[in-house]
Protein backbone atom coordinates (compact mmCIF):
# COMPACT_ATOMS: atom_id res chain seq x y z
CA UNK A 1 0.00 0.00 0.00
CA UNK A 2 1.81 3.01 -1.23
CA UNK A 3 -0.01 5.96 1.33
CA UNK A 4 0.84 6.39 4.94
CA UNK A 5 0.99 4.29 7.84
CA UNK A 6 -1.06 6.01 10.35
CA UNK A 7 -1.26 3.61 12.78
CA UNK A 8 1.29 0.54 13.15
CA UNK A 9 0.83 -1.76 16.15
CA UNK A 10 3.79 -4.44 16.60
CA UNK A 11 4.20 -7.28 18.54
CA UNK A 12 1.61 -6.25 21.70
CA UNK A 13 1.02 -8.18 24.38
CA UNK A 14 -1.28 -7.62 27.08
CA UNK A 15 -1.98 -10.27 30.36
CA UNK A 16 -3.50 -9.26 33.26
CA UNK A 17 -2.27 -11.54 36.25
CA UNK A 18 -2.20 -14.95 34.59
CA UNK A 19 -4.68 -14.17 31.91
CA UNK A 20 -3.29 -13.72 27.94
CA UNK A 21 -5.64 -11.33 27.20
CA UNK A 22 -3.84 -9.99 23.83
CA UNK A 23 -1.01 -12.47 22.30
CA UNK A 24 1.37 -10.68 19.86
CA UNK A 25 -0.54 -8.30 18.05
CA UNK A 26 0.46 -6.97 15.26
CA UNK A 27 -1.23 -4.84 12.53
CA UNK A 28 -1.64 -1.59 10.91
CA UNK A 29 -3.71 1.26 9.06
CA UNK A 30 -2.96 3.12 6.26
CA UNK A 31 -4.68 6.67 5.99
CA UNK A 32 -8.13 6.55 5.11
CA UNK A 33 -8.84 3.30 5.74
CA UNK A 34 -11.80 1.91 7.84
CA UNK A 35 -10.84 -1.29 9.54
CA UNK A 36 -13.51 -3.85 11.24
CA UNK A 37 -11.79 -5.29 14.18
CA UNK A 38 -14.18 -8.45 14.82
CA UNK A 39 -13.97 -11.25 17.51
CA UNK A 40 -16.38 -12.95 19.81
CA UNK A 41 -17.24 -11.56 23.51
CA UNK A 42 -14.00 -11.88 25.81
CA UNK A 43 -11.52 -11.87 22.59
CA UNK A 44 -9.52 -8.91 23.21
CA UNK A 45 -11.15 -5.97 21.29
CA UNK A 46 -11.83 -3.70 23.82
CA UNK A 47 -8.22 -4.46 25.32
CA UNK A 48 -6.66 -3.88 21.90
CA UNK A 49 -9.09 -0.57 21.39
CA UNK A 50 -7.85 0.55 25.10
CA UNK A 51 -3.92 -0.30 24.13
CA UNK A 52 -3.82 1.92 21.35
CA UNK A 53 -6.08 4.63 22.71
CA UNK A 54 -3.64 5.05 25.90
CA UNK A 55 -5.75 3.94 28.32
CA UNK A 56 -3.81 0.83 29.13
CA UNK A 57 -0.36 0.12 28.75
CA UNK A 58 0.60 -3.13 26.64
CA UNK A 59 2.84 -5.74 28.62
CA UNK A 60 4.87 -5.67 25.76
CA UNK A 61 5.37 -4.51 21.90
CA UNK A 62 4.91 -0.75 21.03
CA UNK A 63 2.05 1.56 19.41
CA UNK A 64 2.76 4.40 16.97
CA UNK A 65 0.32 6.77 15.71
CA UNK A 66 1.39 8.74 12.66
CA UNK A 67 5.29 8.59 13.64
CA UNK A 68 4.59 8.90 17.19
CA UNK A 69 5.47 6.55 19.56
CA UNK A 70 2.54 6.04 22.34
CA UNK A 71 4.82 5.18 25.21
CA UNK A 72 7.86 7.61 24.28
CA UNK A 73 5.82 10.87 23.12
CA UNK A 74 2.25 9.97 24.50
CA UNK A 75 1.69 13.65 24.12
CA UNK A 76 1.85 13.60 20.61
CA UNK A 77 0.66 10.47 19.77
CA UNK A 78 -2.52 11.20 21.84
CA UNK A 79 -3.37 14.88 19.56
CA UNK A 80 -3.63 11.89 16.64
CA UNK A 81 -6.03 9.96 18.01
CA UNK A 82 -9.49 10.13 18.69
CA UNK A 83 -11.79 7.79 21.03
CA UNK A 84 -15.06 6.53 21.44
CA UNK A 85 -15.09 3.58 23.78
CA UNK A 86 -18.10 1.41 24.80
CA UNK A 87 -19.35 3.17 26.93
CA UNK A 88 -19.61 6.92 26.01
CA UNK A 89 -17.02 9.49 28.35
CA UNK A 90 -20.23 11.68 28.67
CA UNK A 91 -20.99 14.42 31.38
CA UNK A 92 -24.77 14.32 31.90
CA UNK A 93 -25.32 17.59 33.87
CA UNK A 94 -23.28 18.95 30.74
CA UNK A 95 -24.92 20.35 28.06
CA UNK A 96 -23.52 19.34 24.27
CA UNK A 97 -21.87 22.16 23.68
CA UNK A 98 -20.34 23.07 26.90
CA UNK A 99 -19.63 19.51 27.18
CA UNK A 100 -17.84 19.71 23.07
CA UNK A 101 -16.36 22.87 24.27
CA UNK A 102 -14.40 21.28 26.93
CA UNK A 103 -13.11 18.17 24.44
CA UNK A 104 -11.61 20.90 22.65
CA UNK A 105 -10.13 22.41 25.37
CA UNK A 106 -8.54 19.31 26.63
CA UNK A 107 -7.63 18.56 22.43
CA UNK A 108 -5.70 21.86 22.83
CA UNK A 109 -7.96 23.57 20.10
CA UNK A 110 -6.92 27.24 20.78
CA UNK A 111 -9.92 29.46 22.11
CA UNK A 112 -10.64 30.97 18.72
CA UNK A 113 -11.18 28.01 16.95
CA UNK A 114 -13.22 25.90 19.20
CA UNK A 115 -16.31 26.72 18.26
CA UNK A 116 -15.60 26.41 14.58
CA UNK A 117 -14.37 22.86 15.55
CA UNK A 118 -17.38 22.58 17.61
CA UNK A 119 -19.58 23.58 14.84
CA UNK A 120 -17.98 20.74 12.74
CA UNK A 121 -18.65 18.21 14.98
CA UNK A 122 -22.09 18.76 15.34
CA UNK A 123 -22.61 19.09 11.56
CA UNK A 124 -20.69 15.67 11.37
CA UNK A 125 -22.89 14.00 13.50
CA UNK A 126 -26.06 15.24 13.08
CA UNK A 127 -25.97 17.48 16.50
CA UNK A 128 -26.83 20.96 15.43
CA UNK A 129 -30.20 21.12 16.95
CA UNK A 130 -29.09 19.61 20.22
CA UNK A 131 -26.71 21.87 21.00
CA UNK A 132 -28.20 23.98 24.45
CA UNK A 133 -30.04 20.47 25.87
CA UNK A 134 -28.63 18.69 28.77
CA UNK A 135 -26.59 15.42 27.51
CA UNK A 136 -28.13 14.06 30.59
CA UNK A 137 -31.73 14.29 28.57
CA UNK A 138 -30.65 13.09 25.58
CA UNK A 139 -32.17 9.55 24.02
CA UNK A 140 -29.05 6.77 23.78
CA UNK A 141 -28.78 7.15 20.16
CA UNK A 142 -28.01 10.75 20.46
CA UNK A 143 -25.73 10.21 23.70
CA UNK A 144 -23.55 8.24 21.11
CA UNK A 145 -23.50 10.62 18.66
CA UNK A 146 -22.39 13.05 20.86
CA UNK A 147 -19.43 10.03 22.08
CA UNK A 148 -18.42 10.23 17.95
CA UNK A 149 -18.57 13.97 18.09
CA UNK A 150 -16.29 14.24 20.92
CA UNK A 151 -13.88 11.71 19.37
CA UNK A 152 -13.92 13.80 15.70
CA UNK A 153 -13.89 17.29 17.35
CA UNK A 154 -9.98 17.74 16.87
CA UNK A 155 -10.00 16.01 13.84
CA UNK A 156 -7.65 13.44 14.54
CA UNK A 157 -5.93 11.11 11.28
CA UNK A 158 -7.14 8.23 13.92
CA UNK A 159 -10.78 7.10 14.74
CA UNK A 160 -11.02 4.57 17.22
CA UNK A 161 -14.54 3.35 18.06
CA UNK A 162 -15.28 0.55 20.25
CA UNK A 163 -18.75 -1.17 19.34
CA UNK A 164 -20.24 2.58 18.40
CA UNK A 165 -23.79 0.51 17.61
CA UNK A 166 -24.44 -1.14 20.56
CA UNK A 167 -27.99 -0.83 22.00
CA UNK A 168 -28.77 1.34 19.38
CA UNK A 169 -32.26 1.02 17.55
CA UNK A 170 -32.10 -0.22 13.55
CA UNK A 171 -33.16 3.37 12.22
CA UNK A 172 -30.11 5.04 14.64
CA UNK A 173 -27.69 2.15 13.97
CA UNK A 174 -28.14 2.73 10.32
CA UNK A 175 -27.50 6.53 10.82
CA UNK A 176 -24.18 5.97 12.94
CA UNK A 177 -23.10 3.30 9.89
CA UNK A 178 -23.48 6.26 7.28
CA UNK A 179 -21.30 8.48 9.45
CA UNK A 180 -18.53 6.11 10.28
CA UNK A 181 -18.32 6.13 5.94
CA UNK A 182 -18.67 9.21 6.11
CA UNK A 183 -15.53 9.83 8.70
CA UNK A 184 -13.78 7.15 6.58
CA UNK A 185 -13.31 9.79 3.57
CA UNK A 186 -11.44 12.03 5.77
CA UNK A 187 -10.28 10.08 8.69
CA UNK A 188 -8.75 6.33 9.20
CA UNK A 189 -10.96 4.39 11.83
CA UNK A 190 -10.79 1.22 13.40
CA UNK A 191 -14.35 -0.27 13.99
CA UNK A 192 -14.75 -3.25 16.70
CA UNK A 193 -17.66 -4.70 16.83
CA UNK A 194 -19.12 -8.49 16.98
CA UNK A 195 -21.55 -7.01 14.54
CA UNK A 196 -20.73 -9.17 11.02
CA UNK A 197 -23.21 -6.60 9.06
CA UNK A 198 -21.53 -3.96 10.27
CA UNK A 199 -18.47 -4.55 9.03
CA UNK A 200 -19.63 -5.25 5.33
CA UNK A 201 -21.75 -2.36 5.27
CA UNK A 202 -18.58 -0.12 6.53
CA UNK A 203 -15.63 -0.97 6.55
CA UNK A 204 -12.44 -1.70 3.75
CA UNK A 205 -10.71 -4.60 5.67
CA UNK A 206 -11.45 -6.44 8.37
CA UNK A 207 -9.50 -8.50 10.84
CA UNK A 208 -10.69 -10.93 13.13
CA UNK A 209 -9.15 -11.43 16.51
CA UNK A 210 -10.09 -14.99 18.59
CA UNK A 211 -8.30 -15.41 22.28
CA UNK A 212 -6.11 -12.81 22.10
CA UNK A 213 -4.45 -13.53 18.71
CA UNK A 214 -5.12 -12.34 15.01
CA UNK A 215 -6.40 -14.97 12.99
CA UNK A 216 -7.39 -12.61 9.72
CA UNK A 217 -6.20 -9.80 8.41
CA UNK A 218 -7.64 -8.92 4.61
CA UNK A 219 -9.52 -6.78 2.44
CA UNK A 220 -13.40 -7.28 2.56
CA UNK A 221 -13.11 -8.01 -1.42
CA UNK A 222 -10.15 -11.02 -0.89
CA UNK A 223 -11.74 -12.69 1.40
CA UNK A 224 -13.25 -15.16 -0.65
CA UNK A 225 -9.88 -16.58 -0.58
CA UNK A 226 -10.15 -17.73 2.87
CA UNK A 227 -12.97 -19.79 2.19
CA UNK A 228 -13.22 -23.42 2.36
CA UNK A 229 -16.21 -23.49 0.66
CA UNK A 230 -19.21 -21.61 -0.49
CA UNK A 231 -22.92 -21.79 -0.15
CA UNK A 232 -26.00 -22.22 -1.95
CA UNK A 233 -29.51 -21.38 -0.77
CA UNK A 234 -32.12 -23.24 -2.61
CA UNK A 235 -35.78 -23.25 -1.99
CA UNK A 236 -38.56 -26.44 -2.91
CA UNK A 237 -42.33 -26.49 -3.12
CA UNK A 238 -42.43 -30.19 -1.96
CA UNK A 239 -39.60 -31.82 0.29
CA UNK A 240 -36.63 -32.74 -1.47
CA UNK A 241 -34.41 -35.90 -0.82
CA UNK A 242 -31.33 -34.77 0.88
CA UNK A 243 -29.56 -37.55 0.13
CA UNK A 244 -30.08 -37.04 -3.54
CA UNK A 245 -28.62 -33.50 -3.71
CA UNK A 246 -25.93 -34.31 -1.30
CA UNK A 247 -24.85 -37.17 -3.97
CA UNK A 248 -23.86 -34.16 -6.72
CA UNK A 249 -20.85 -33.32 -7.94
CA UNK A 250 -19.01 -30.82 -5.80
CA UNK A 251 -21.18 -30.82 -2.47
CA UNK A 252 -19.57 -31.05 0.51
CA UNK A 253 -22.44 -31.16 2.33
CA UNK A 254 -26.57 -30.73 2.81
CA UNK A 255 -28.13 -28.64 5.84
CA UNK A 256 -31.93 -28.63 5.78
CA UNK A 257 -32.88 -24.90 6.58
CA UNK A 258 -36.57 -25.40 7.77
CA UNK A 259 -39.01 -28.17 5.42
CA UNK A 260 -38.45 -26.62 1.86
CA UNK A 261 -35.55 -24.91 2.39
CA UNK A 262 -31.75 -26.27 1.99
CA UNK A 263 -28.59 -24.60 2.22
CA UNK A 264 -25.84 -26.74 0.23
CA UNK A 265 -21.99 -26.30 1.33
CA UNK A 266 -20.01 -27.12 -2.16
CA UNK A 267 -16.35 -26.57 -3.07
CA UNK A 268 -14.84 -22.92 -3.13
CA UNK A 269 -14.60 -23.57 -7.32
CA UNK A 270 -17.94 -25.93 -8.04
CA UNK A 271 -21.08 -24.29 -9.23
CA UNK A 272 -23.53 -27.39 -8.83
CA UNK A 273 -26.41 -24.76 -9.56
CA UNK A 274 -27.41 -25.99 -12.57
CA UNK A 275 -27.05 -30.02 -11.74
CA UNK A 276 -29.97 -28.79 -8.92
CA UNK A 277 -32.00 -27.15 -11.69
CA UNK A 278 -31.77 -30.12 -13.08
CA UNK A 279 -32.68 -32.46 -10.13
CA UNK A 280 -35.31 -30.59 -8.92
CA UNK A 281 -36.86 -30.53 -12.35
CA UNK A 282 -36.72 -34.44 -12.64
CA UNK A 283 -37.88 -34.71 -9.46
CA UNK A 284 -40.65 -32.83 -9.33
CA UNK A 285 -40.04 -30.52 -6.45
CA UNK A 286 -40.85 -27.18 -7.64
CA UNK A 287 -37.82 -25.14 -7.39
CA UNK A 288 -38.72 -21.64 -6.25
CA UNK A 289 -35.55 -20.12 -5.38
CA UNK A 290 -31.69 -20.54 -5.76
CA UNK A 291 -29.26 -18.08 -4.55
CA UNK A 292 -25.35 -17.88 -4.03
CA UNK A 293 -24.37 -16.18 -0.84
CA UNK A 294 -21.32 -15.14 -1.88
CA UNK A 295 -18.77 -14.99 0.76
CA UNK A 296 -20.64 -14.79 4.43
CA UNK A 297 -18.82 -13.49 6.80
CA UNK A 298 -20.13 -15.10 9.30
CA UNK A 299 -19.46 -18.18 8.13
CA UNK A 300 -15.69 -17.63 8.05
CA UNK A 301 -16.08 -15.93 11.22
CA UNK A 302 -17.18 -18.93 12.59
CA UNK A 303 -14.93 -21.29 10.91
CA UNK A 304 -11.99 -18.91 11.89
CA UNK A 305 -12.79 -18.96 15.73
CA UNK A 306 -14.07 -22.24 15.35
CA UNK A 307 -10.77 -23.59 13.71
CA UNK A 308 -8.96 -21.42 17.10
CA UNK A 309 -10.82 -23.82 19.62
CA UNK A 310 -9.81 -27.55 17.76
CA UNK A 311 -6.50 -26.66 17.85
CA UNK A 312 -6.36 -24.98 21.24
CA UNK A 313 -8.40 -28.02 22.18
CA UNK A 314 -5.41 -29.99 20.25
CA UNK A 315 -2.70 -28.51 22.23
CA UNK A 316 -3.57 -29.03 25.48
CA UNK A 317 -4.28 -32.77 24.88
CA UNK B 1 -4.38 22.54 30.65
CA UNK B 2 -4.54 22.50 34.04
CA UNK B 3 -6.79 25.10 34.36
CA UNK B 4 -9.63 23.82 32.06
CA UNK B 5 -9.84 20.93 34.34
CA UNK B 6 -9.79 22.84 37.09
CA UNK B 7 -12.57 25.43 35.90
CA UNK B 8 -14.63 22.32 34.74
CA UNK B 9 -14.24 20.77 38.20
CA UNK B 10 -15.58 23.85 39.90
CA UNK B 11 -18.52 24.09 37.47
CA UNK B 12 -19.82 20.03 37.63
CA UNK B 13 -19.63 21.46 41.84
CA UNK B 14 -21.60 24.55 41.61
CA UNK B 15 -24.48 22.32 39.17
CA UNK B 16 -24.99 20.16 42.17
CA UNK B 17 -27.11 21.04 45.01
CA UNK B 18 -24.08 19.79 47.31
CA UNK B 19 -21.73 21.91 46.52
CA UNK B 20 -24.36 24.77 47.71
CA UNK B 21 -25.17 23.12 50.62
CA UNK B 22 -22.02 22.82 52.06
CA UNK B 23 -21.45 26.23 51.95
CA UNK B 24 -24.56 27.07 53.72
CA UNK B 25 -24.21 24.61 56.02
CA UNK B 26 -20.47 25.67 57.10
CA UNK B 27 -21.74 29.35 56.93
CA UNK B 28 -24.61 28.62 59.41
CA UNK B 29 -22.36 26.56 61.46
CA UNK B 30 -19.62 28.81 61.76
CA UNK B 31 -22.13 31.71 62.36
CA UNK B 32 -22.84 29.88 65.33
CA UNK B 33 -19.68 29.66 66.55
CA UNK B 34 -18.88 33.11 66.05
CA UNK B 35 -21.73 34.40 67.09
CA UNK B 36 -20.94 32.48 70.82
CA UNK B 37 -17.23 33.11 70.90
CA UNK B 38 -18.29 37.03 70.83
CA UNK B 39 -20.75 36.34 73.50
CA UNK B 40 -18.05 34.68 75.61
CA UNK B 41 -15.18 37.48 75.25
CA UNK B 42 -18.34 39.88 76.15
CA UNK B 43 -18.91 37.71 79.38
CA UNK B 44 -14.66 37.79 80.13
CA UNK B 45 -14.30 41.18 79.24
CA UNK B 46 -14.11 42.72 82.64
CA UNK B 47 -11.82 40.19 83.76
CA UNK B 48 -9.61 40.63 81.13
CA UNK B 49 -9.06 44.15 81.62
CA UNK B 50 -7.39 43.22 85.06
CA UNK B 51 -4.56 40.98 83.61
CA UNK B 52 -1.46 42.53 82.13
CA UNK B 53 -1.06 41.60 78.75
CA UNK B 54 -4.41 39.55 78.64
CA UNK B 55 -5.21 38.42 74.76
CA UNK B 56 -7.09 40.27 72.93
CA UNK B 57 -10.13 40.06 70.85
CA UNK B 58 -8.16 38.56 67.82
CA UNK B 59 -6.92 36.00 69.34
CA UNK B 60 -9.97 35.21 71.60
CA UNK B 61 -12.56 35.04 68.62
CA UNK B 62 -10.80 35.25 65.29
CA UNK B 63 -7.87 32.45 66.40
CA UNK B 64 -10.85 30.35 68.06
CA UNK B 65 -13.15 30.87 65.22
CA UNK B 66 -10.25 29.41 62.98
CA UNK B 67 -9.93 26.92 64.90
CA UNK B 68 -13.38 25.85 65.17
CA UNK B 69 -13.39 25.86 61.43
CA UNK B 70 -10.81 23.24 60.77
CA UNK B 71 -12.60 21.00 62.74
CA UNK B 72 -15.87 21.87 60.64
CA UNK B 73 -14.00 21.64 57.44
CA UNK B 74 -12.46 17.86 58.47
CA UNK B 75 -16.28 17.12 58.39
CA UNK B 76 -17.02 18.83 54.83
CA UNK B 77 -13.63 18.46 52.48
CA UNK B 78 -14.25 14.75 52.17
CA UNK B 79 -17.78 15.35 50.79
CA UNK B 80 -16.51 17.54 48.21
CA UNK B 81 -13.55 15.93 47.31
CA UNK B 82 -14.99 12.41 47.10
CA UNK B 83 -16.29 12.96 43.49
CA UNK B 84 -13.35 14.02 42.41
CA UNK B 85 -11.98 10.85 40.49
CA UNK B 86 -13.69 8.08 41.75
CA UNK B 87 -16.89 9.57 40.07
CA UNK B 88 -15.59 9.42 36.34
CA UNK B 89 -14.02 6.30 36.90
CA UNK B 90 -18.02 4.78 38.06
CA UNK B 91 -18.92 6.65 34.91
CA UNK B 92 -16.37 5.79 32.51
CA UNK B 93 -15.38 9.08 31.41
CA UNK B 94 -12.00 8.64 32.87
CA UNK B 95 -11.27 7.48 29.73
CA UNK B 96 -12.19 11.35 28.05
CA UNK B 97 -8.58 12.46 29.65
CA UNK B 98 -6.56 9.68 29.71
CA UNK B 99 -6.54 9.47 25.51
CA UNK B 100 -6.52 13.26 25.37
CA UNK B 101 -3.22 14.56 24.85
CA UNK B 102 -2.57 15.55 28.82
CA UNK B 103 -0.43 13.90 31.46
CA UNK B 104 -1.66 12.79 34.70
CA UNK B 105 0.18 15.32 36.68
CA UNK B 106 -1.85 17.93 34.61
CA UNK B 107 -5.06 15.79 35.20
CA UNK B 108 -4.51 15.50 38.95
CA UNK B 109 -3.10 19.11 39.40
CA UNK B 110 -6.35 20.01 37.57
CA UNK B 111 -8.59 18.41 39.58
CA UNK B 112 -6.40 19.60 42.90
CA UNK B 113 -6.93 23.43 41.53
CA UNK B 114 -10.58 23.30 40.93
CA UNK B 115 -11.30 21.84 44.07
CA UNK B 116 -8.86 24.67 46.14
CA UNK B 117 -10.68 27.14 44.28
CA UNK B 118 -13.95 25.78 45.60
CA UNK B 119 -12.18 25.88 49.45
CA UNK B 120 -11.00 29.72 48.64
CA UNK B 121 -14.35 30.38 48.24
CA UNK B 122 -15.64 29.14 51.05
CA UNK B 123 -12.44 30.71 53.18
CA UNK B 124 -13.41 33.89 51.53
CA UNK B 125 -17.17 33.57 52.63
CA UNK B 126 -15.70 32.69 56.48
CA UNK B 127 -13.36 35.09 56.72
CA UNK B 128 -16.20 37.97 55.86
CA UNK B 129 -17.44 37.19 59.54
CA UNK B 130 -13.95 38.38 61.83
CA UNK B 131 -13.93 41.42 59.61
CA UNK B 132 -17.50 42.23 60.13
CA UNK B 133 -15.67 43.42 63.89
CA UNK B 134 -13.60 45.58 62.22
CA UNK B 135 -16.68 47.94 62.59
CA UNK B 136 -16.42 47.64 66.39
CA UNK B 137 -13.31 46.73 67.42
CA UNK B 138 -9.02 46.90 66.35
CA UNK B 139 -7.91 43.87 64.88
CA UNK B 140 -4.87 42.44 64.58
CA UNK B 141 -4.36 42.33 61.50
CA UNK B 142 -1.49 40.03 61.40
CA UNK B 143 -3.33 37.26 63.66
CA UNK B 144 -5.73 37.11 61.12
CA UNK B 145 -3.80 36.89 57.81
CA UNK B 146 -1.71 33.85 59.77
CA UNK B 147 -4.77 32.04 60.93
CA UNK B 148 -6.28 32.44 57.41
CA UNK B 149 -2.92 31.56 55.57
CA UNK B 150 -2.67 28.25 57.80
CA UNK B 151 -6.22 27.40 57.22
CA UNK B 152 -5.31 27.82 53.25
CA UNK B 153 -2.58 25.31 54.22
CA UNK B 154 -5.08 22.79 56.32
CA UNK B 155 -7.25 22.54 53.43
CA UNK B 156 -4.69 21.90 50.96
CA UNK B 157 -3.70 19.37 52.63
CA UNK B 158 -7.31 18.10 53.43
CA UNK B 159 -8.10 18.39 49.57
CA UNK B 160 -4.86 16.59 48.26
CA UNK B 161 -5.97 13.58 50.98
CA UNK B 162 -9.22 13.64 49.40
CA UNK B 163 -8.27 13.26 45.96
CA UNK B 164 -5.67 10.50 46.41
CA UNK B 165 -8.48 8.93 48.29
CA UNK B 166 -10.63 9.33 45.37
CA UNK B 167 -8.08 7.63 43.30
CA UNK B 168 -8.34 4.99 44.76
CA UNK B 169 -11.79 3.42 44.45
CA UNK B 170 -15.00 3.79 42.36
CA UNK B 171 -17.54 4.72 44.86
CA UNK B 172 -18.16 8.40 45.84
CA UNK B 173 -18.94 7.07 49.65
CA UNK B 174 -15.93 5.07 50.32
CA UNK B 175 -13.64 7.97 49.17
CA UNK B 176 -15.03 10.24 52.16
CA UNK B 177 -15.05 8.06 54.27
CA UNK B 178 -11.60 6.82 53.77
CA UNK B 179 -10.32 10.36 53.72
CA UNK B 180 -12.38 11.42 56.58
CA UNK B 181 -10.67 8.47 58.49
CA UNK B 182 -7.07 9.91 57.55
CA UNK B 183 -7.65 13.25 58.18
CA UNK B 184 -8.96 12.40 61.46
CA UNK B 185 -5.85 9.92 61.91
CA UNK B 186 -3.77 12.91 61.04
CA UNK B 187 -5.36 15.41 63.37
CA UNK B 188 -5.20 13.16 66.27
CA UNK B 189 -1.53 12.10 65.72
CA UNK B 190 -0.63 13.95 68.87
CA UNK B 191 -2.45 12.47 70.94
CA UNK B 192 -0.25 9.38 71.93
CA UNK B 193 1.10 10.47 75.21
CA UNK B 194 4.80 10.55 75.19
CA UNK B 195 5.67 14.09 74.40
CA UNK B 196 8.49 13.67 72.49
CA UNK B 197 6.65 11.32 70.28
CA UNK B 198 7.91 11.11 66.90
CA UNK B 199 4.24 10.34 65.76
CA UNK B 200 3.64 13.82 67.36
CA UNK B 201 5.41 16.00 64.91
CA UNK B 202 2.83 14.39 61.83
CA UNK B 203 -0.01 15.48 63.58
CA UNK B 204 -1.72 18.19 61.25
CA UNK B 205 -2.91 20.02 64.50
CA UNK B 206 0.49 20.89 66.03
CA UNK B 207 1.67 22.67 62.45
CA UNK B 208 -1.65 24.25 62.59
CA UNK B 209 -2.16 25.33 65.85
CA UNK B 210 0.62 27.93 66.03
CA UNK B 211 -0.82 30.08 63.28
CA UNK B 212 -3.68 30.74 65.07
CA UNK B 213 -1.86 32.46 67.36
CA UNK B 214 0.10 34.26 64.94
CA UNK B 215 3.12 32.45 64.68
CA UNK B 216 4.38 31.58 61.48
CA UNK B 217 7.08 29.25 61.18
CA UNK B 218 8.61 28.13 58.21
CA UNK B 219 8.63 24.76 59.49
CA UNK B 220 5.03 24.50 59.79
CA UNK B 221 4.44 25.81 56.40
CA UNK B 222 7.06 23.71 55.25
CA UNK B 223 4.93 20.42 57.06
CA UNK B 224 1.99 21.40 54.91
CA UNK B 225 3.41 21.93 51.56
CA UNK B 226 4.89 18.55 52.17
CA UNK B 227 1.85 17.32 53.17
CA UNK B 228 0.10 18.37 49.88
CA UNK B 229 2.64 17.29 47.26
CA UNK B 230 3.03 13.30 49.14
CA UNK B 231 -0.49 13.13 48.33
CA UNK B 232 -0.98 14.62 44.84
CA UNK B 233 2.63 12.66 44.01
CA UNK B 234 0.78 9.47 45.05
CA UNK B 235 -2.28 10.08 42.99
CA UNK B 236 -0.35 10.52 39.58
CA UNK B 237 0.87 7.14 40.55
CA UNK B 238 -2.15 5.65 41.71
CA UNK B 239 -3.63 6.93 38.20
CA UNK B 240 -0.61 5.64 36.26
CA UNK B 241 -0.58 2.30 37.51
CA UNK B 242 -4.59 2.27 36.67
CA UNK B 243 -3.01 2.61 32.99
CA UNK B 244 -0.49 -0.37 33.36
CA UNK B 245 -3.15 -2.30 35.15
CA UNK B 246 -1.74 -3.79 38.01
Amino acid sequence: MSSELLLEVKGVSRSYGNIQALNNISFSIAQGEVLGFLGPNGAGKTTTMQIISGNLAPSTGSVSIAGHDLLTEPRAAKAMLGYLPEQPPIYRELTVDEYLDYCAALNRIDRARRKPARDTAKEKCGLQDVGKRLIGNLSKGFRQRVGLAQAVIHLPPVVILDEPTIGLDPLQIREIRHLIRELGKDHSVILSTHILPEVRASCDRVQIINKGSLVLNDSIDSLSRHMKSSLLTVGFRQAPDLSLLQALEGVQSVQADGKRRVQVFCDRNADPTDQIVKLAAKKEWGLVEISPQGVSLEQLFLELTKDDQKTAAGAEA
Amino acid sequence: MIFTIALRELKTLFISPLAWAILAVVQVVLAFMFLAHIEEYLLLQPQLLTIDNAPGVTELVVGRLFGSAAIVLLLAVPLLTMRLISDERHNRTLSLLFSAPISMTEIVLGKFLGCVSFLGLLLLLITLMPLSLFVGANLDIGIILSGLLGLTLLLAGFAAVGLFMSTLTQYPAVAAISTFGVLLLFWLLDWSGDENNWLGQLSLMNHYEPFLRGLFDSTDAAFHILFVVTFLVLSVRRLDADRLGS
